[in-house]
């Protein structure tokens, strides 16, 4: 029986269905930046990418740092006699010292108000593989995690694609700054559970993308102590925590624990990565860090499918295990954000834009623009975000793609531009909002 | 792609796994009963002696399963041991009748210790591992396919040629933005021409590779899981030749809900695949009402190390068209083969034959051929753009590190260095082949005729005390306690027939084989004298 009719090939319903949510605007506008990348000196009229959170404030200081520690490679003279031994190694535990340094790490940038066990950590492949391990262990198909919304867009493809996992947003509004509260999250379970929805956790990201906010001791507390109540988890991704320039400092929920008594601490998990804080999304370093014994078993296992080369662990534990370097590059990272973070600000509300007060974090602010929508819906944002994109050439992530419920918010990622290309970038958006502010008059 | 080696900082003491979980369930069953019992319809003795009385049998099953020798634990939950125990049971206690947490069902099996003997002895062994001076009394590790012959070539070559440092040079200066930024998911596009290059030049430049067609992943383990979720839906299942690698249970079992249908093969055709066997395994599956949507094969395979013939790959893909089914082919030992026969790749087949490619996957990676294991590196190619885009996507969750990727663009593109890797590499495992499988013969100890992979595939079945999956894990038992040799079973790789081992030999230096087989006669000897 001749079947070789290539149509017909059979496919899985997850390679063929869009799950992925790679359809949405916050992917398209990356497309826009890769036909027409800006370059200060052979592109100056190119798209300015401002929609994808990467941290390249201290290149700089690593570079000197590598240079000045040769050892720490593999791939030079003075590192080559640990070739051999760093390629063989594949033991899923990962190198201890790479565990040991990374729960160092972890715990200097929580001031050492907290420690963590590094034979809890567990690797993944980077904060993505984190999220869907995650899940993939505390749910079952068809079970939801709650999720504070405006939430990370590609959240509805790390936890739910190849998991079947269902995501319930727990709504946020502009009114009281978006802030999460205990309320918002009782009202979202509450409604799962009337739809006969199983909820297994919530998750939410800790300072919050894409609001760059940080939670409070008293929210945090109320959090756990709901989780507790509902015995269902929480998942704190802690992927920005050294990124928190500003007052209010950083609170983990590792601290959060530590001072309540009855908490049952196996619904308690953290997600960390190198990705933002220390600016290395290239090296795939994410780490699963849960206080339950089962659990960091099980995604102990699943950390097959997405370990870190030996050979970048190796490095890293040299790197972090050099304190001097690392208080040093904290340092100037979180003074170089805030330089960025206010020079952006502060430029933005000279032409009347607003971003989101009390945004202490994150490599991004979040942009109030609903002052230039034709109308307050999010066909008119997206109209607008066309616009930005094509005429205005920035790319910058509109607020719909992070299921927020206000149209008129914008995401712009500040922290991957020189000086330069961010005072073009910042004279682009000024000059836009100026001329549609004229226009807007002259309509009325 | 085989299990990992722990680090031998420490060994864990052995405690017990007693999950809240199992408690918990175990005491609900008890307390619903009770209720009744105690509610008045016993009266007032019973309502007190039957309680007691069940208490008691309770107490008495939990001590039975918590056993002072603890079942054998596989690497992952060794671990488990060093982790501190009060969190979780300070508030078990604490916590009152809200009941145990919840994880999802996934995890709890996986979670539970391994009783695969592939696990537990790849475990043992990196306990306490054979060192020739420092622990000569270790265990000999024959379980795992490492190949340290030929880290000398590679050495020389590190020092010879990389002296940039993990960064790369980014037009001329050296930047690290080149490796610490985002780069494409499914790997570099430098990469993929040198992987395409290299993997056409480990099978004899027989066929080309087009870049285009290739995807890189975190080692050839999230590799097939990720062509599985492209190519199945759970509950659906591949059909696979047994004996197979006991690590095909994880990578797909553990979280795409495929099922394997084992095809079984025999020694009488020292274990090569019938087509017989094949369309019986397809209707039987069928009749039970499992969709079967591929078949995975291993091509040099593992265990065995044998090659699949010309013949035998057309027939496969004949099969598969018939069937409108895929076709996998892992061939992540193809550089590995020291025999006289030519490996033959199945894009060797597709590319010259007008077959319908788009049901036609390979799998590579850079563990076996290369010794990298450490670093991660597997291969996705396949002929379907719609597979291709599909896993594209999925690489995002195991990609391959931007510094690696930088090293081996520079040590794959140097074709001369790979080109004395590969036949120096082809001419090692062979000397150490010859020298191992001869001494098992001496012991009377035969092999399956193999020509690739970094083992060999021994009849021990004259050994064990008792023709039976039973009797070879008795022998397995006595070959790691007493011999203290590593091997892994054939019951672990699904073999049908009792008393195979598959023994790897490519960590061991000549000096170490009479070391082995010295023990191995030790026991041999024992065994044939109680038998």
């Amino acid at each position: 029986m001749e079947k070789g009719n290539r149509s017909r090939q059979v496919l899985s319903r997850i390679a063929t269905n869009d799950k992925h949510g790679e359809n949405s605007p916050y992917f398209h506008g990356w497309n826009a930046y890769e036909r027409n990348r800006f370059h200060p000196t052979q592109n100056p009229q190119g798209v300015i990418q401002m929609g994808l959170a990467e941290n390249q404030l201290c290149f700089d200081l690593v570079e000197k740092w590598i240079r000045e520690n040769p050892n720490a490679s593999i791939c030079t003279r003075e590192g080559a006699d640990q070739f051999k031994e760093i390629a063989i190694f594949q033991d899923y535990h990962g190198i201890k010292e790479f565990r040991q340094v990374v729960a160092k790490f972890m715990e200097k940038v929580r001031g050492n108000r907290v420690t963590f066990d590094p034979d809890r950590i567990v690797m993944s492949g980077g904060a993505t593989g984190a999220n869907e391990t995650f899940m993939f262990c505390l749910a079952d198909p068809g079970d939801a995690f709650l999720v504070p919304s405006p939430y990370y867009p590609a959240f509805d493809r790390d936890l739910r694609w190849r998991t079947g996992v269902q995501i319930i947003p727990v709504d946020c509004h502009s009114s009281n700054g978006f802030r999460l509260t205990r309320a918002a999250v009782e009202v979202a379970y509450k409604t799962a559970q009337e739809s006969n929805i199983n909820v297994k956790g919530l998750i939410l990201t800790n300072p919050s993308n894409p609001l760059g906010t940080t939670l409070d001791m008293e929210t945090l507390k109320s959090l756990v102590a709901f989780v507790n109540e509902k015995n269902i988890h929480l998942v704190c991704d802690e992927i920005y925590s050294a990124t928190v320039f500003n007052s209010p400092r950083f609170i983990s929920v590792a601290e959060v624990i530590q001072e309540l008594e009855h908490c049952n601490r196996d619904l308690i998990h953290i997600i960390y990565s190198l990705s933002k804080d220390l600016g290395f999304p290239g090296f795939r370093v994410g780490i699963i860090y849960s206080y339950n014994d089962i659990v960091v078993s099980c995604a102990r296992k699943m950390s097959s499918f997405g370990l870190v080369s030996s050979q970048t662990q190796h490095f890293l534990t040299s790197l972090l295990s050099d304190e001097e370097f690392v208080d040093n590059f904290l340092s100037k990272s979180k003074k170089r954000m805030a330089k960025g973070h206010h020079d952006f600000t502060k430029g933005l509300k000279q032409v009347g834009i607003s971003c989101l007060k009390g945004s202490n974090s994150g490599l991004f602010f979040w942009m109030d623009l609903g002052s230039l929508l034709k109308e307050q819906t999010f066909e008119a944002e997206l109209e607008l975000w066309r616009v930005i994109v094509d005429d205005v050439r920035l790319n910058v992530s509109p607020g719909s793609s992070f299921h927020g419920l206000e149209p008129g918010w914008f995401r712009l990622c500040f922290a991957n531009m020189d000086d330069q290309t961010g005072e073009v970038a910042l004279e682009r958006i000024r000059t836009f909002v100026l001329d549609n502010g004229k226009k807007g008059d002259e309509g009325r | 792609m085989t299990q990992r080696r722990r680090s031998n900082q420490n060994s864990s003491p052995e405690t017990e796994l007693q999950t809240p979980e199992t408690t918990g369930a175990t005491a609900m069953r008890l307390i619903v009963p009770l209720q009744g019992i105690v509610q008045g319809r016993g009266g007032l003795i019973l309502g007190s002696l039957i309680p007691c009385a069940l208490f008691y049998f309770l107490q008495l099953y939990l001590k039975r399963n918590r056993s002072p020798n603890p079942p054998p634990r596989s690497t992952s939950s060794a671990n488990l041991g060093e982790l501190p125990r009060t969190s979780s049971r300070s508030n078990l206690s604490s916590r009152g009748s809200i009941g145990p947490v919840q994880i999802s069902v996934r995890a709890s099996s996986i979670a539970k210790p391994s009783d695969s003997p592939y696990y537990i002895g790849l475990e043992k062994a990196a306990e306490d591992p054979y060192d020739r001076l420092d622990n000569p009394n270790g265990i000999i590790q024959l379980g795992l396919s490492e190949n340290r012959l030929c880290f000398d070539l590679i050495e020389k070559w590190v020092s010879e040629n990389l002296t940039d440092s993990i960064m790369g040079r980014e037009g001329g200066e050296l930047s690290i933005s080149g490796i610490a930024t985002y780069q494409p998911f499914d790997g570099m596009t430098e990469l993929k021409v040198a992987m395409a290059d290299y993997m056409s030049q480990v099978m004899g430049r027989t066929v080309l590779f087009d870049p285009s067609q290739l995807i890189l992943t975190a080692g050839a383990t999230p590799a097939i899981e990720i062509l599985s979720f492209c190519l199945a839906d759970q509950g659906n299942g591949f059909l696979i030749p047994t004996p197979y690698y006991p690590g095909f249970d994880r990578d797909i079992k553990y979280r795409t809900g495929i099922e394997l249908i084992p095809v079984h093969c025999r020694s009488t055709d020292n274990f090569m695949l019938s087509m017989t066997a094949l369309d019986q395994a397809f209707n039987q599956a069928r009749k039970r009402g499992i969709k079967i949507r591929g078949i995975l094969l291993s091509n040099p395979s593992n265990p065995v190390g044998n090659l699949l013939s010309r013949d035998m790959l057309y027939g496969l893909l004949d099969f598969a068209r018939e069937k409108n089914i895929h076709v996998i082919c892992d061939e992540i030992f193809a550089g590995s083969n020291y025999g006289s026969e030519e490996f033959l790749s199945m894009a060797e087949i597709v590319e010259s034959e007008e077959f319908d490619r788009t049901r036609v996957h390979i799998i590579y990676g850079l563990s076996k051929d290369l010794s990298l294991p450490g670093f991660r590196v597997g291969v996705i190619y396949s002929f379907n753009e719609k597979v291709l885009a599909a896993a594209k996507k999925l690489t995002r969750f195991s990609s391959v590190s931007a510094p690696t990727q930088r090293l081996l663009v520079s040590m794959l593109s140097n074709t001369r260095f790979i080109e004395e890797y590969i036949e120096t590499n082809k001419k090692r495992i062979r000397e150490i082949y010859h020298l191992f499988v001869a001494g098992l013969e001496e012991l009377g100890i035969r092999c399956a005729e193999s020509s690739a992979g970094l083992f060999c595939w021994a009849n021990m079945s004259s050994l064990i005390p008792s023709y039976s999956e039973k009797g070879e894990l008795e022998l397995w038992e006595q070959l790691l306690n007493i011999a203290k040799i590593n091997v892994t079973p054939g019951s672990a790789c699904h073999c049908i027939e009792p008393g195979w081992f598959r023994c790897c030999f490519t960590t061991l230096s000549q000096e170490d084989i009479s070391v082995v087989m010295e023990r191995i006669r030790k026991v041999a000897e024992t065994c044939k004298s109680s038998c």
